[in-house]
């Protein structure tokens, strides 16, 4: 997995916010976005790191990349 | 000076506070040194969680409601009116009836809406019972299923009053068993993420409960479109339910002036969760459905958010620092079915732990029911 290279169409930033409101806020966003779209969600909650993969694997979307930054990771979820 | 204290809502939240502040603030009050005025658009205040009990013909939609001037003190100013703007640059809110209203302090306690209509379908083939029309409308329904497939659908969250959704399958178990019809009712339960509840500890707690009750589950089911002819729900994961009765706890929003103002999305109010004041405009505070703070939208934490406010809000009156906090702190009875219920009492830091359900903690319940108003007025 690596960042994509296209801007995300739309940026969730959760950080802060406990679970599992991440995860919520990024099926939020998915919803909203069309087909192709990739939604870039920012989230600090421990959680998120198997909520996120679970959700977006059930729902047949793709994660392009989970990117490590100081204190917290971005989420790079493209919709199928 | 005198400084104007506007309270927008008269909800849990927003009485408890007004009351709160006439109680705390009686000196400043009567010397015209603070003015409190609540705002609402109804002249009613109205108890939400009676609506549970509604459609099992327990409770009446009108148990849940009493004019707001009965309730709140006679030193605050009532306004039954309408806000259409809030500018937070100029300190001043306009209104649909009356002329602009100037303020000092600023609390948002304007609570949730339902958005039925963000589903495809669901506001022609769903039901609810969080909303008074809803809990009617439902009643009538539930009376007259004696058999088929009762399906129970999370779609909103963040929603009101989290435990509802498991204490009505739970409810609705007991409810067709006792009338010896729970063989011809299939119950499913729809949640949005991989468990049957946001809160880890609950959910635990309660999936037990529901497997030994036979009430199905349907995790990571979020509802993309209903078909009101077909009478079928689908999710945005690909699974499609057949149902003969839908039940949906249905999309939440705040009300818009909160994102026409910059204070925050969806309705909701940024804000400190632990000093309750709003990230984007000075002396405004959001309590409540309305505060962001990732605490559930329910009553009890509007209950205590109001009291950590009044005191702060008296604090910055009086020229002192303010130094309470919220905490995080939520307390919440969890029915189980119609003569037993569970509780939780949690905050930012512990985690809740379901108590063993218990006949004691149904009447509990239902006497903190009875003893609301009570606490909306400020006195318990």
């Amino acid at each position: 997995m690596s960042t994509p290279d296209t801007d995300p169409a739309a940026t969730v930033d959760a950080r802060g916010a406990a679970c599992p409101g991440p995860l919520m806020d990024l099926i939020g966003k998915m919803r909203e976005v069309d087909s192709g779209a990739i939604v870039c969600l920012l989230s600090d909650n421990e959680q998120s790191v198997t909520d996120v993969p679970e959700w977006v694997e059930e729902a047949g979307n793709e994660l392009l990349a989970v990117e490590e930054r100081e204190d917290h990771r971005a989420f790079y979820v493209e919709k199928q | 000076m005198t400084d104007h204290v506007v309270i927008l809502g008269g909800g849990t939240g927003g009485t408890v506070l007004a009351n709160d502040l006439a109680d705390r603030l009686e000196t400043e009050l009567a010397t015209d040194k603070v003015r409190v005025t609540l705002l609402n658009d109804d002249p009613d205040h109205v108890y939400k969680p009676v609506w549970l009990y509604v459609p099992f013909g327990q409770r009446e939609p009108e148990d849940g409601r009493r004019p707001l001037a009965d309730l709140v003190d006679d030193s605050v100013d009532v306004r039954i009116d309408r806000v259409t703007d809030i500018d937070t640059d100029t300190r001043q809110l306009r209104t649909r009836r009356g002329p602009a209203i100037e303020y000092d302090y600023l609390v948002l306690a304007t609570g949730s809406t339902l958005a039925p209509a963000e589903i495809s379908g669901l506001a022609e083939g769903g039901h609810d019972y969080y909303s008074e029309s809803g809990a009617k409308t439902l009643r009538e329904e539930l009376l007259s299923f004696t058999g088929g497939e009762l399906v129970l659908s999370v779609i909103g969250s963040p929603h009101m009053c989290p435990a509802a959704p498991l204490e009505f399958v739970f409810m609705a178990d007991d409810w067709f068993r006792e009338r010896g019809l729970r063989d011809d009712v299939e119950i499913t339960y729809t949640y949005p993420i991989q468990r049957v509840h946001g809160n880890p500890h609950i959910a635990e707690w309660a999936r037990p409960l529901m497997d030994d009750r036979d009430i199905n589950v349907e995790t990571f089911f979020n509802a993309e479109a209903v078909d009101p002819e077909a009478e079928t729900i689908t999710s945005m994961e690909g699974t499609e339910l057949d149902y003969d009765l839908l039940v949906s706890i249905p999309p939440h929003r705040g009300v818009d002036l909160i994102e026409e103002a910059d204070l925050g999305d969806n309705g909701w109010v940024d804000v400190d969760k632990h000093t309750l004041e709003a990230d984007h405009a000075d002396r405004v505070y959001a309590i409540g459905d309305a505060a962001d703070t990732g605490v559930p939208k329910a009553g009890s934490v509007a209950h205590y958010q109001a009291g950590v406010l009044a005191q702060r809000l008296a604090s910055e009156v009086r020229g002192r620092p303010a130094t309470a906090t919220y905490d995080g702190k939520t307390l919440c009875f969890i029915e189980t079915g119609m003569d037993a219920a569970s509780f939780v009492e949690f905050d930012y830091e512990q985690p809740p732990s379901p108590a063993p359900p218990s006949q004691k903690l149904h009447w509990s319940k239902l006497a903190y029911n009875e003893s609301y108003w009570l606490t909306a007025r400020g006195l318990l």
